[in-house]
C-alpha cells in the first residue's frame, strides 16, 4: 500500500461502482450505477466491477449485480461491516482502492453515499464530483449530450476528440447551473450519483450466472471504529415509492384552503391512473405530507410517463426534480405560473373545480378503450 | 471546551439567479446570506453554550466583506470569530478548501472536549462534500445528517438521519458533526448582542499565518492544488412551453383526457 500515488494515473484501471446494502439488501440505486458503470467500462475498454461490503453472506447478494452489466464483484464481509459506519467503510475501501487502482469509482448519493465518499476522496487524495446527473467518456458522446441538454454553441469550440476524462455532469446553484467536472490529475476519479437519474438494465440471468466474485483481502478490527450505531429506526410508515411510480399526482399550497380535501381529491386522481401522490416542499413544510413525498432539489427526483402539478407555482427548486417527467400536466390559477413554462398541457383555473373533472374524464376515456 | 463552527457566505439562490452568457453567474446580482445548514450549526453550538457555557467560534474562508457575516454570528451569540482570507485560496475545490478549513482550525486548535461543527450543504456548491474532508484531514469521526444533538459528558448521541428512517450513532468528542435544517430554528440576533458584537475578537488568518502549516502548500490549495477543474458550465434548457387549453371545465378535461389516451400516455 505505501506504492499508492494517486497521481500515477497510468497504473489505474476499471470502473468501480460502490453497492450499498441496508439490512442485506442492495439498493435500486445499486443496479442503476452498475447500467451505466457498464457504459463507460465499454467506452473505456476495460473490466466492471461491482464494490459490495456487508455482513457474513452478504455473497449471496452479489450475482444479481453480474446480470445488471458487473463482470465482477468484490466481496468483503465483516461483521463490523453489516451496518454502514464511516470508519470501518472509509478503510476497507481505502485500503482495497490503494491495493487495486480503478480508475473511475461511482457512489449513490445517498445519505450514506454523501458521507462516504468525501472522506474518502480526501484520504485518497483525489478529486470528487457531487451529485452527477449524466457522465460520458467519449466526447462525441458528450458532444452530442450539450447538443442536446445545453445552449452552448458546441461548434464554435474547439475539442480534443482523444479525451478520456471521465465527464461528470452535476447541476449547483440550487440547480440554476450545470457545471461539467473533470478529475484530470489524480485517480481514481469520484463521483456520486443522483438516485433515479441512470436508467436500469434489463436483467439478465446468464449474466449473472456468469458474474465472478472476489473476496479481496482487507483488516479490519473494532479498533478502527470511532462511532458506534446504537440502533437503526426505520420509518413507521410504508415510505410512498415517487422513484418507482409511472404516475405522479403532486399537491402544492394550492391545496391550502382544504388540505384534506385537496389531498383526498389528487389520491382519488392518482388511484385513477394507478399513481401515486407527491408534494412541493410548501406541502412538507407545512406538515400536510411526511417528507418521503417532496418532489425537487432537496427531495426526490423522478421522471414518470406523467406528472401532474395541482397548484405548484413552479419554482427551480422543485422543477429541478419533475421537469424530466415525459408528460407534464399543471392545473393552477394563475396562468403566469411559472410551472406552466415547462408543462405539456396546462389548465388556468382552480384545482378544487378542474380536479374532479378530470377524474371523471380520465375514468371515461380509460374506460372507453 | 469550545465548538468551532463553519459557516459559508452564500449567494441567495431561492430568488431570481442571473447568470452571464458565459455561463458563469452573476454574483453581483444577487444578495448574500449565511448558508441556511450552516445557521442550524451555530444555532446548535449556542444551544450547547447556553447548557454548558462553553465557546463558541465561528469562522469562514471567503473574501474580506464576509467579515459582516461572522459579526451577525456573534451578535447572535458567537464568542470569536476567524476570517480565512488569502488571494492563494481563491478557485479551490472541496478538497482544496477543507485543506485550507482544516489548517485553520487545527491553527486554533482542537482539545479533547472541541467539537467542530457544519452545514451539511452549501446552496451555492451544492457538494456536501467539506464537512466529511475536513474531518478526514483532522483524523477527526463524523456524524453527518444531525437533527438531533445530545451531550452527556465526552458522549456526543446523534440522531443522524438517513432517507428511510434515522440511526442513532454515539461519538466520542473531538469531533465533526454536520447539520441540517430539521435540527433547530435559528434565534435572532439581539439587540445586547448587536452591541456586543464590536467587541468581540475577529482574527484574520491570511496566507502568511498559515502557509508553515504543513496541510498548506501549493500542490493542495486553491486553483491548481484542486484535484477536480470546472471543464464546462451552462445553464440547463428550459423544456419548452406546451399547450394550454383553454377553459377549465368539463370540455377542457375530456379534451385533455382523449389527448393523453390518443397518445397511449393513460
Ligand atoms: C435550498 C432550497 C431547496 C428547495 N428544495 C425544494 C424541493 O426539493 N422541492 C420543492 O418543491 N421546493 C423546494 N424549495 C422551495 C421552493 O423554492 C418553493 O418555495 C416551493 O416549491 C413552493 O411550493 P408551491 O409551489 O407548493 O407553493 P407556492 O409557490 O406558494 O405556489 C402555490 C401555487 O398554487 C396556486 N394556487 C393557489 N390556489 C389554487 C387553487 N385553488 N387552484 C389552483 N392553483 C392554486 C398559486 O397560483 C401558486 O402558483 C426549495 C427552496 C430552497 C431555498
Ligand atoms: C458550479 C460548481 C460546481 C462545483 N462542483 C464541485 C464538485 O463537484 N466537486 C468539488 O470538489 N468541488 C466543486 N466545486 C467547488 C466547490 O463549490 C467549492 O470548493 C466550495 O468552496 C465548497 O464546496 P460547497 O460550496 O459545495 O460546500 P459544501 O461542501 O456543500 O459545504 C458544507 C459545509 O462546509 C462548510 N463550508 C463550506 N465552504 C466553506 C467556507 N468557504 N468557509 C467555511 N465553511 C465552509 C459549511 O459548514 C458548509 O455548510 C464546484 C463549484 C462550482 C461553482
Amino acid at each position: 500500500m505505501s506504492n499508492f500515488n494517486s497521481a500515477d494515473i497510468a497504473a489505474f484501471k476499471d470502473v468501480w461502482v460502490f453497492c450499498e446494502q441496508r439490512e442485506g439488501k442492495l439498493m435500486p440505486t445499486d443496479f442503476e450505477l452498475i447500467s451505466k458503470g457498464r457504459d463507460l467500462a465499454d467506452e473505456l475498454g476495460v473490466n466492471l466491477c461491482g464494490l459490495l461490503l456487508g455482513g457474513e453472506g452478504i455473497e449471496s447478494a452479489a450475482k444479481e449485480l453480474g446480470g445488471y452489466g458487473a463482470d465482477k464483484v468484490l466481496v468483503c464481509e465483516s461483521p463490523l461491516l453489516a451496518v454502514y459506519n464511516t470508519d470501518a467503510y472509509a478503510k476497507v475501501i481505502c485500503d482495497v482502492i490503494e491495493d487495486l487502482k480503478p480508475e473511475a469509482f461511482l457512489i449513490g448519493a445517498t445519505n450514506i453515499g454523501r458521507d462516504l465518499a468525501p472522506r474518502c476522496a480526501a484520504r485518497l487524495h483525489t478529486g470528487l464530483c457531487a451529485d452527477c446527473t449524466h457522465l460520458d467518456i467519449d466526447v462525441a458522446n458528450y458532444i452530442q449530450f450539450l447538443r442536446e441538454s445545453s445552449t452552448l454553441d458546441v461548434d464554435s469550440q474547439k475539442w480534443d476528440m482523444e479525451d478520456r476524462n471521465l465527464k461528470m455532469t452535476r447541476p449547483a446553484f440550487g440547480g440554476h447551473l450545470m457545471a461539467t467536472i473533470i478529475c484530470p490529475r489524480f485517480r481514481p476519479c469520484m463521483a456520486t450519483v443522483r438516485p433515479g437519474v441512470m436508467k436500469k438494465n434489463a436483467f439478465d440471468q446468464a449474466k449473472a450466472d456468469a458474474c465472478e466474485i472476489v473476496k479481496p483481502a482487507f483488516e479490519l478490527s473494532e479498533s478502527d471504529l470511532n462511532t458506534e450505531v446504537v440502533e437503526v429506526v426505520k420509518a413507521a410508515k410504508k415510505l410512498v415509492d415517487l422513484i418507482g411510480a409511472d404516475y405522479i399526482v403532486s399537491v402544492g399550497r394550492g391545496i391550502s384552503k382544504d388540505v384534506e380535501g385537496g389531498i383526498k381529491l389528487a389520491e382519488e386522481l392518482a388511484d385513477v391512473l394507478g399513481g401515486v401522490v407527491g408534494g412541493s416542499r410548501a406541502t412538507i413544510d407545512s406538515g400536510w405530507l411526511s417528507a418521503d413525498h417532496q418532489v425537487g432539489q432537496t427531495g426526490k427526483t423522478v421522471h414518470p410517463k406523467v406528472y401532474i402539478a395541482l397548484g405548484i407555482s413552479g419554482a427551480i427548486q422543485h422543477k429541478a426534480g419533475m421537469q424530466d417527467s415525459e408528460c407534464i400536466i399543471a392545473v393552477n390559477k394563475n396562468d403566469t405560473a411559472p410551472i406552466f413554462e415547462i408543462a405539456d398541457y396546462g389548465i388556468c383555473g382552480d384545482l378544487f373545480k378542474v380536479t374532479p373533472l378530470l377524474i371523471e374524464a380520465i375514468k371515461a376515456a380509460k374506460a372507453a378503450k | 471546551m469550545k465548538i468551532i463552527v463553519c459557516v459559508k457566505q452564500v449567494p441567495d439562490t431561492s430568488g431570481k439567479v442571473a447568470v452571464n452568457p458565459d455561463g458563469t453567474l452573476n454574483r453581483a446580482s444577487m444578495q448574500t446570506i449565511t448558508n441556511p445548514d450552516d445557521m442550524n450549526a451555530v444555532e446548535a453550538a449556542l444551544k450547547l453554550k447556553d447548557a454548558t457555557g462553553c465557546k463558541v467560534m465561528v469562522v469562514t474562508m471567503g473574501p474580506p466583506p464576509a467579515a459582516g457575516m461572522l459579526r451577525e454570528l456573534m451578535a447572535m451569540g458567537a464568542d470569536e470569530a476567524v476570517l480565512v482570507s488569502a488571494r492563494e485560496f481563491g478557485g479551490s475545490d472541496t478538497y482544496a478548501t477543507s485543506q485550507i478549513l482544516a489548517a485553520a482550525i487545527s491553527t486554533i486548535g482542537v482539545e479533547d472536549d472541541d467539537i467542530v461543527m457544519c452545514g451539511r450543504q452549501a446552496i451555492d456548491g451544492d457538494t456536501a462534500q467539506v464537512g466529511p474532508q475536513i474531518a478526514e484531514k483532522l483524523h477527526l469521526p463524523q456524524v453527518t445528517y444531525a437533527a438531533d444533538i445530545q451531550k452527556d459528558g465526552d458522549t456526543i448521541t446523534v440522531k443522524r438521519m438517513l432517507e428511510d428512517g434515522y440511526m442513532t450513532i454515539k461519538v466520542k468528542t473531538p469531533c465533526l458533526i454536520t447539520c441540517i435544517k430539521e435540527l433547530n430554528n435559528p434565534r435572532y440576533m439581539s439587540i445586547g448582542g448587536i452591541y456586543a458584537t464590536y467587541n468581540k475578537p475577529l482574527e484574520t488568518f491570511d496566507y502568511e499565518k498559515l502557509k508553515d502549516h504543513p496541510l498548506i502548500d501549493a500542490t493542495t490549495i486553491g486553483l491548481k492544488g484542486s484535484p477536480t477543474n470546472i471543464f464546462k458550465s451552462f445553464t440547463p434548457p428550459q423544456k419548452g412551453a406546451g399547450m394550454m387549453l383553454e377553459g377549465a371545465d368539463k370540455a377542457t378535461c375530456e379534451k385533455l383526457a382523449d389527448i393523453l389516451a390518443k397518445k397511449h400516455i393513460i
